[in-house]
């Protein structure tokens, strides 16, 4: 929304435009982001890593979004070879679409008029990050985490996603080396449509399972 | 004790593997363990009945790795599919949804029923 302001009040800590100005955000370091900084000075000190090195890995980690994933999903939409190998090897088949794995070994499920499939991690937080990006906080919470193999239907309505009692919920534990993603179904009224446009369906969230891709 | 069906997928392991002592759609028990250290075995699961989805790969021991060990020779990992009526009884939502779980060979065991 602009700011509509008719008369400009200036009260005493508030901004020219009227607002209370925030705190700044100068609290002290918390000891997890103290030991960061220091083992991050020492590797650089020590020669093991440079400060430059380190800087390109978070902008390569920053880089990945729920867009990759969205790309491979419109792919097997749009490419019934290609679905059946990403459903056979997925990590194989993101590779042929020039993305890194870097160590990922994706399993793929995929949503039919049968099943909804949806991505947990009872034990932490296990995410297919090299193809997501990092994970939503929500999906790292004990109360996400607990209850999402124990009462799915109701977490996912709270999400805004009602299932029909005829499908069924397979809830997927991601607790060892494999990550997870689901391939959603396309939308009605999608004939025809470009891959890019297809992938602007495709959010976060239907890849973890907790929405479905907008409709068309 | 209720157990899943369930249709192993058509396509051969995409990870390294000597085949394991169990097959797909083969009923195991998960078992009671409760061993000290690092492990990758909900609790939830544990003592419960499933029936192997896949077989995953051979794959390092995760409670060996925690220890920076090798954790070889590598062990096979599976996905157990678990019906919610096993797991959680009466208080189930829904008792034929499943969870699917990713468990090493080692914590599992035949389980006789059919």
């Amino acid at each position: 929304m602009p700011h509509d302001h008719h008369e400009h009040f200036h009260h005493e800590g508030m901004s020219p435009s009227g607002h209370p100005y925030r705190p700044d955000n100068d609290t002290p370091l918390t000891y997890w982001q103290r030991m960061e900084i220091a083992v991050r000075e020492l590797l650089v000190e020590k020669g093991i890593a440079t400060a430059a090195e380190i800087n390109a890995q978070i902008e390569r980690m920053d880089a990945r979004s729920p867009a990759q994933g969205a790309r491979v999903v419109a792919r097997a939409w749009d490419d019934p070879s290609f679905r059946e190998r990403l459903i056979a090897d997925g990590t194989a088949a993101i590779e042929e679409m020039g993305i890194e794995p870097d160590g990922l070994k994706l399993v793929v499920v995929e949503n039919t008029d049968a099943v909804h499939n949806v991505v947990v991690c009872t034990l932490c937080s296990c995410y297919p990050r090299n193809l997501l990006g990092l994970p939503p906080d929500w999906y790292k919470t004990r109360a996400y985490r607990a209850r999402m193999v124990r009462e799915p239907r109701a977490v996912l309505a709270e999400f805004g996603l009602e299932l029909p009692g005829d499908l069924e919920v397979r809830v997927h534990d991601s607790t060892a080396d494999m990550r997870y993603m689901v391939l959603p179904r396309r939308p009605e009224g999608t004939e025809g449509w470009p891959r890019e446009r297809l992938a602007g369906l495709v959010s976060r969230d239907c890849m973890i399972g907790v929405a479905l891709p907008r409709p068309a | 004790m209720t157990i899943p069906e369930l249709t192993p997928p058509d396509f051969p392991p995409p990870w390294p593997t000597l085949g394991g002592r169990f097959a797909p759609g083969d009923a195991v028990r998960v078992r009671r363990g409760a061993a000290p250290g690092h492990m990758r075995t909900p609790w939830y699961l544990r003592g419960h009945v499933g029936r192997i989805e896949r077989i995953c790969g051979d794959f390092p021991n995760p409670e060996e790795l925690a220890y920076r060990r090798d954790g070889l020779p590598p062990r096979a990992l599976y996905r157990v599919r678990f019906n919610m009526a096993e797991l959680w009884g009466d208080a189930a939502e829904r008792p034929t949804d499943t969870v699917d779980a990713e468990m090493f060979e080692h914590w599992l065991e035949p389980a006789d029923a059919a």
